[in-house]
C-alpha cells in the first residue's frame, strides 16, 4: 500500500527541506515531490537530472491589440484592478484575468489569453524519481500546481510500484498547504522553539486536526530555547501528538547544503544524522 | 520615506529586521511607523506588546442576486473566469470566497438583477508603543485574498516620518502588493545555496517592479561567497550584514528586540538608514 | 434516471476516482436501459479554482439525478443539492461494484459535504 508522508512548517526557516533531504537518504522504494512551488529548494541538494519539462498553463492575462484600440477608455474605466495604465497598457502583474475588459471593449481589441505560470518538472536523482516545480514570478499560488505535482508522483509512484513518496510540503497555512496535506497519510511538522514558531506550529495543528491527518512533530534547532521545546514537547503528548524527532542547532547541516548533500551523506556519524535516522524508524511505525 | 522589508522565502530574518530597524528609529525621535503586511502571519506585535487603540473590518465586493429580478439567463455564470457563480435551470448560486471582485457579472446582468455586497476578508489593527506606530493586518483564517487587505494596511501606514514595511515571504501577488509603491526595498537573505536561490527570484521579482534595492545578509557567518559574488556580478549592494548570534536568535525566540540587550548593533542601523538614503537619492 | 459516477476511466471495469471536482471522467449510466457513456472533466483538471463546481454544472446540464463519488466538498455538495442530485458516497471500488452496491441499496445518501475543499 502506497504511504504518502508530507513535510510541512508553517514558518519558514525552520529547516524543512534540509529534513526531508535527509529523509530522502534514508527512505528507500520512493518517489519525492518538492511541492514547495513558490520557493523551490529541495533540487539543490539533489541535484536533478532533468527527464521532462512541462509547462503549467493557469488564469488568463488580457490583451490590447493598439492597433484596434478606439481609445475610448472603457477599459480603464471598468478596470477594478487598475491592471490598465493610460497609454492603454496592461500590466501583467496586476492583471487578474477577470476579462471585463474584453467582455466590454466596443473594438475588439482586448483578447484573454492563457496564461504560462510556470513549469514543472520529472528528473531522475540519486534517490530516486523526483517531481518539482516553478512557479512564474509573480504568479498566483492557488495549490493547483501542488495538486499537480502530487498526482503527478502518485501516478510515477503507482508506476514504478513504489511503496512511499516523500513531499516537501509549502509553508504557511493556506491554499497550497491544504492541497499539499489532503490524502496524507503522516503530515511531519518541523518546528522551532521560538514565539513566532509556536504560533505557528499551533495554526498548523488545527489545520491538520481539520482535515484529519494523521501528525507527528520535529523540534528543530531544539538548544535556541529549551525551556520552549519543553514545553512544545509537554503539550504535544497533552494533545497525543508524537515528537518524533529533537535536533540542536547543528551548522554541519549549512556545510551541508553548501556541499548540494543532505547530513546523512555529509556526516552520517554527527548527532543530528544519527537524531534522523531515529526519527526515521519512528515514522516508519507511525504509518504502518 | 517608505522602506519595505522582503525576502523570497521566510524564515531569514525579515521580521527580526524589520522590528528592530523600527525600534532603533523611534528610539532616535523619529516619527516612525511599523506596517506588518504579512497579514497570514503578522509577528511584528510579539516583540512590541503594543497598545492597541482601533481597528477596521476590511470589505470586499462581491454580488448579491435578487431573486424577483433574474431571468435565469446565465451570462453572470458564463463571465466570470473565477467560478464564482453557476446558474442552475434559472437559479443563481453564488461562492463569495471565490470572487476576485471584478464586478463583471454585475456589468453583464441584463436586468440589473445583480447588485454589489461586501464580505469581510479581515481586519486592520492600529497599536502603538512608546513613540512607534504600529499597523497590521490580521487575514480571517482559510481566507485566500489578501492582496486587498495588504493594501488597505498600508493605506493606514501611510503616515510622515519613515515607515517600514515588513512583506508577505515569496515573490507572488501578496508580496508584490506589499512592496509595491515603496521607496526603496531591503532583500534579507542568509549566505546559504537555499538562500542565494531565494534571493536570485526576489530580485527577479523587484527588478520587474523597477524598485530601488539592496541586499541584507542575515547570520552572515554561516555558510559561504556565493550571495556575495553574485551581488557582485549584478552589481547589488550589501548594506547589511549581521553575523549568526546565538543572542539574537535568543532574543528572537523570546520575543525581545535584541538591539535593546545587544546595543553595539545599533552602529550597523545607523550604517544601514544612511546607505538607503543615499540609494534612494540616486 | 441517469446515475453518474466519478471514474478514472471509460469503461465499467475502471476504478472510481474518489475525488469529484478533479475527477478526469464521469460515467453516465442510464439505470432503466443498462447503457452507459463517458463525459470528459479534464477541462476542470487545470481550472484555478472551483472544480467542484464547474463539475457539479456539468452533471446538472447532463441531466444526472444521482452521483456517486468518493469524496464531496461543501461546494459542489451545494451546487448538486440546489439542483436535487442525490449523492451517494462510496470507498475505493470499480464502477461496476459501486453501480451494484447502489442497486442493492448498499450505499447511504449524503447528507453534507464529508470533505473540506481543496481535497485533490
Amino acid at each position: 500500500m502506497l504511504k504518502e508522508i508530507v513535510v510541512i512548517s508553517g514558518k519558514g526557516g525552520t529547516g524543512k527541506t534540509s529534513v526531508v533531504a535527509a529523509l530522502a537518504a534514508l527512505f528507500d522504494n520512493k518517489v519525492l515531490a518538492d511541492c514547495d512551488v513558490d520557493a523551490a529548494d529541495l533540487h539543490l541538494v539533489l541535484n536533478p537530472e532533468i527527464i521532462e519539462n512541462h509547462e503549467f498553463w493557469s488564469g488568463k492575462t488580457a490583451n490590447i491589440d493598439k492597433s484596434k484600440c478606439i481609445n475610448c477608455n472603457k477599459c480603464l474605466e471598468l478596470c477594478q484592478f487598475e491592471a490598465i495604465s493610460d497609454e492603454m497598457v496592461i500590466d501583467k502583474i496586476s492583471c487578474e484575468g477577470c476579462g471585463v475588459c474584453f467582455h466590454f471593449c466596443p473594438s475588439g481589441a482586448i483578447s484573454l489569453q492563457d496564461n504560462l505560470a510556470g513549469h514543472w518538472y520529472i528528473s531522475k536523482t540519486k534517490y530516486g524519481t523526483f517531481v518539482h516545480a516553478k512557479l512564474g514570478i509573480a504568479e498566483e499560488n492557488s495549490g493547483k500546481l501542488v495538486t499537480l505535482v502530487k498526482n503527478k508522483a502518485r501516478e510515477l509512484a503507482a508506476k514504478e510500484n513504489k511503496s512511499i513518496i516523500l513531499v516537501d510540503g509549502p509553508p504557511g497555512i493556506g491554499c497550497p498547504v491544504i492541497a499539499s496535506i489532503s490524502g496524507a497519510n503522516l503530515v511531519l511538522i518541523i518546528t522551532e522553539p521560538t514565539l513566532s514558531g509556536i504560533h505557528d506550529l499551533t495554526r498548523v495543528l488545527s489545520l491538520n486536526k481539520h482535515f484529519n491527518v494523521q501528525t507527528a512533530v520535529c523540534i528543530n534547532k531544539s538548544d535556541i530555547n529549551q525551556e520552549m521545546t519543553a514545553s512544545i514537547i509537554k503539550n504535544c503528548q497533552e494533545n497525543n501528538i508524537p515528537v518524533v524527532g529533537v535536533i540542536p542547532y547543528d551548522n554541519s547541516v549549512t556545510k551541508a547544503q553548501i556541499q548540494g548533500l543532505s547530513i546523512l551523506e555529509f556526516n552520517p556519524e554527527s548527532h543530528t544524522a544519527q537524531i534522523i535516522r531515529k526519527m526515521q524508524e519512528e515514522i516508519i511505525t507511525l504509518i504502518s | 520615506m517608505r522602506i519595505a522589508i522582503a525576502s523570497g522565502k521566510g524564515g531569514t530574518g525579515k521580521t527580526t529586521i524589520s522590528s528592530n530597524l523600527a525600534y532603533y528609529l523611534s528610539s532616535q525621535g523619529q516619527a516612525t511607523t511599523l506596517v506588518d503586511c504579512d497579514v497570514e502571519e503578522p509577528n511584528n506585535h510579539i516583540f512590541f506588546n503594543p497598545a492597541w487603540y482601533g481597528s477596521e473590518m476590511v470589505q470586499m465586493p462581491v454580488p448579491e442576486v435578487e431573486a424577483e429580478k433574474c431571468t435565469g439567463c446565465g451570462k453572470c455564470a458564463e463571465i466570470c473566469e473565477f467560478n464564482a457563480l453557476v446558474c442552475l435551470k434559472g437559479n443563481v448560486l453564488i461562492f463569495p470566497e471565490l470572487c476576485h471582485g471584478c464586478k463583471g457579472c454585475i456589468m453583464v446582468c441584463p436586468t440589473s438583477a445583480l447588485k454589489e455586497t461586501t464580505r469581510e476578508i479581515g481586519e486592520v489593527q492600529l497599536g502603538i508603543k512608546d513613540r512607534l506606530n504600529i499597523v497590521q493586518g490580521v487575514l480571517r483564517i482559510g481566507e485566500a485574498m489578501s492582496p486587498p487587505l495588504i493594501r488597505k494596511v498600508k493605506e493606514h501606514g501611510d503616515n510622515n516620518g519613515t515607515v517600514i514595511i515588513d512583506c508577505p515571504p515569496g515573490t507572488s501577488c501578496p508580496m508584490i502588493q506589499a512592496v509595491r509603491g515603496s521607496d526603496f526595498v531591503l532583500l534579507v537573505t542568509e549566505p546559504t545555496p537555499f538562500g542565494l536561490n531565494d534571493l536570485k527570484l526576489a530580485v527577479e521579482t523587484i527588478r520587474e517592479l523597477n524598485l530601488p534595492f539592496a541586499v541584507c545578509i542575515n547570520r552572515s557567518t554561516i555558510g559561504d561567497n556565493k550571495v556575495h559574488d553574485y551581488c557582485k556580478q549584478e552589481k547589488i549592494p550589501i548594506i547589511l550584514e549581521i553575523p549568526e548570534d546565538r543572542e539574537i536568535a535568543q532574543a528572537y525566540s523570546q520575543g525581545r528586540l535584541f538591539l535593546k540587550t545587544l546595543p553595539h548593533y545599533q552602529i550597523q542601523f545607523d550604517t544601514l538608514l544612511k546607505n538607503i538614503k543615499e540609494l534612494v537619492v540616486c | 434516471m441517469k446515475i453518474a459516477i466519478s471514474a478514472n476511466d471509460s469503461s465499467l471495469e475502471s476504478t472510481l476516482d474518489m475525488r469529484f471536482g478533479r475527477a478526469p471522467s464521469f460515467l453516465i449510466y442510464e439505470l432503466e436501459q443498462q447503457t452507459y457513456k463517458s463525459i470528459d472533466n479534464t477541462q476542470n483538471l487545470s481550472s484555478a479554482q472551483g472544480a467542484g463546481i464547474q463539475s457539479a454544472q456539468n452533471l446538472v446540464n447532463a441531466d444526472v439525478k444521482v452521483l456517486i463519488t468518493g469524496n464531496v466538498g461543501p461546494k459542489a455538495f451545494q451546487v448538486l443539492k440546489t439542483a436535487g442530485v442525490d449523492i451517494y458516497l462510496t470507498p475505493q471500488t470499480t464502477i461496476q461494484e459501486a453501480i451494484d452496491n447502489f442497486k442493492a441499496g448498499k450505499l447511504t445518501k449524503s447528507e453534507t459535504n464529508n470533505v473540506e475543499g481543496h481535497w485533490v
